[in-house]
């Protein structure tokens, strides 16, 4: 249908209204980041991100958030491979029962098993570990990944798993030689979409890190903005670079991102 | 349901995601409701008070007031985002648009950074000497620090963070209606309003669904955001949520088990919204 020039117009004029809504602040902070320190002095100031970087050790912070995400992505992706193959191909008593326990965790919220949690692995002599800091989050992730990957296994065609069979290959070959090569986009899907869970996550973080050097990037960004000494120029360069991953491969895959928040989007 | 093969090894499959998710998930969510019926401060042995700390949290005016601020928030999580949303895409959808995914990409955005940068940047925003201000024509004016806008404020953060999401849900909902419905009320000479009451709102039903039930639960969690934004709960406790007073309750007040009752009733309420959603909706997940 063609719609008259003024309706056109008024598209653009409410589209444009509320995409400078949404990036006006990240736009604001960005500039900041590249601010003098001293007020009134113009230029652009790269070097903020240096000192960020440097001053109060946020470089450490960064490795920190790149071992724990990497962990949690490759176990994750691991565990819900596995999982939701079996729960998508075969039959086995209980499939249903221990299937629907899994995706009760859709919906439990992180805060509500933190303080049990905390105090489990405090016993166990685990908090302030990175261990603390990836199992809970691979049992959230785990929850969405059978669900979301449960979904590619039971759309597979039974034709290719059955000529699979005649060719010889077992289960284990099939899942690994033909499944999962052809699953790759629900796979980069799903660890696209837990590196962003894993990577922003600041609750879980705040409440297993009480020493300095297991703190990840959003935590870091916290005690980071506490201190009087530190400049706005610089807090806004060390927010920009816990953002800046995740929006990079944002902008790099977001149709798959977006797909993926869209058809899996029962998680809360 | 699809058959799939009789196989005993499936369990074998399953063995190790069960394993993480039953230690680290199921067990904490259970421990949870045990200690929910204690008095305990971490520390000392606890007293089984049965569920004194439930009735506190009824009673309580603390309490009381974190889950009324999260009502105040999910009006702004998630009322406001699903309204402006379901503007945006069904405008969208009547005009081709040049460009549109790189609106879409925009417009998404808020949701992919993390809560504690989104913090520093709107706390910038709301600051006395911050952009706000400016606009409004009222310098000096601390929108954070003042007990009566504190909780908008960071209101107006949670509806900058969701409305990409509700779009972008119904911009893929409007793409599956088949154009035949729309020809059919353009036909009976239907303007954009009644289109959009008769056909794009009931065709959306279930992306409503799901958009309400992410956003509502997102507000219920609410933490980074108010624990970066209003440090001890803003001023004069006026944007206590109930997950930033699980936090306080376990780790700064010695309450354990009141802090893992309201964890229960959380867990409960997320429940309650998924259930009562996706039925209103009619099965939100195809």
């Amino acid at each position: 249908m063609k719609a008259s020039a003024a309706e056109r117009a008024g598209t653009y004029l409410i589209l444009g209204v509320f995409t400078v809504f949404a990036l006006y602040p990240m736009v604001a902070i960005l500039v900041t980041a590249l601010r003098s320190e001293v007020a009134g002095q113009g230029g652009i100031h790269w070097e903020n991100f240096a000192a960020a970087w440097t001053q109060a050790r946020f470089g450490s912070y960064l490795l920190n958030s790149v071992l724990v995400s990497i962990c949690v992505v490759a176990l994750s992706l691991l565990l819900s491979v596995l999982a939701a193959y079996a729960f998508g191909t075969m039959r086995f008593r209980g499939r249903e029962v221990l299937f629907y326990l899994v995706l009760l965790g859709l919906t439990v919220p992180a805060e509500a098993v933190v303080v049990p949690l905390y105090f489990d692995l405090r016993d166990l002599g685990l908090t302030n570990t990175y261990a603390s800091l990836i199992f809970p989050q691979v049992a959230q992730s785990v929850a969405f990944g059978v669900f979301w990957l449960r979904t590619y296994f039971r759309s597979t065609s039974r034709g290719i798993v059955e000529a699979a069979r005649l060719d010889g290959a077992g289960h284990w070959q099939t899942l690994w030689r033909i499944l999962v090569p052809m699953g790759r986009p629900a796979m980069v899907t799903l660890a696209v979409l837990v590196f962003m869970w894993t990577w922003n996550e600041f609750l879980l973080a705040r409440v297993m890190v009480t020493g300095e050097e297991l703190r990840t990037a959003p935590l870091g960004l916290q005690f980071f903005s506490g201190p009087a000494t530190t400049t706005v120029p610089l807090l806004a360069a060390a927010s920009v670079l816990v953002a800046l991953p995740v929006v990079v491969l944002y902008l790099f895959l977001q149709r798959h991102f977006i797909r993926g928040m869209v058809d899996g989007s029962v998680k809360g | 349901m699809a058959a799939g093969e009789p196989r005993r090894v499936g369990y074998l499959y399953v063995l190790p995601a069960l394993a993480v998710y039953g230690l680290f998930l199921l067990f904490p969510l259970l421990h949870s409701g045990w200690l929910s019926l204690f008095d305990w401060d971490g520390l000392s042995p606890g007293t089984w008070t049965g569920l004194d700390n439930y009735v506190e949290l009824a009673t309580e005016e603390g309490a009381a007031a974190a889950f009324g601020h999260a009502a105040v928030l999910v009006l702004f999580f998630s009322v406001l985002p699903v309204c402006i949303g379901l503007v945006l895409a069904t405008v969208l959808h009547r005009t081709r648009v040049r460009g549109l995914p790189f609106f879409r990409t925009a417009l998404f955005l808020p949701q992919v950074v993390a809560m504690v940068v989104v913090a520093v940047a709107w706390q910038r925003i709301f600051a006395p000497d911050g952009v706000l201000n400016a606009l409004l024509g009222t310098p000096g004016r601390a929108w954070l620090g003042d007990e009566s806008t504190a909780l908008l404020a960071v209101g107006v953060v949670g509806t900058w963070v969701q409305t990409g999401l509700a779009m972008v849900l119904f911009l893929g909902g409007i793409g599956k209606i088949t154009g035949d419905l729309f020809d059919a009320v353009r036909m009976d000479g239907a303007g954009p309003v009644r289109e959009f009451r008769t056909v794009i709102l009931p065709s959306l039903r279930p992306e409503i669904g799901v958009a309400l039930t992410l956003t509502v639960i997102a507000a219920l969690r609410t933490f980074d955001l108010v624990y970066m934004m209003t440090p001890q709960g803003g001023p004069g406790g006026s944007t206590t949520v109930p997950a930033y007073e699980i936090y306080q309750r376990a780790f700064h007040g010695g309450q354990v088990g009141s802090a893992a009752a309201m964890g229960v009733a959380i867990t409960l309420l997320a429940f309650a919204v998924t259930f009562v959603i996706t039925r209103i909706a009619g099965g939100g997940r195809r």
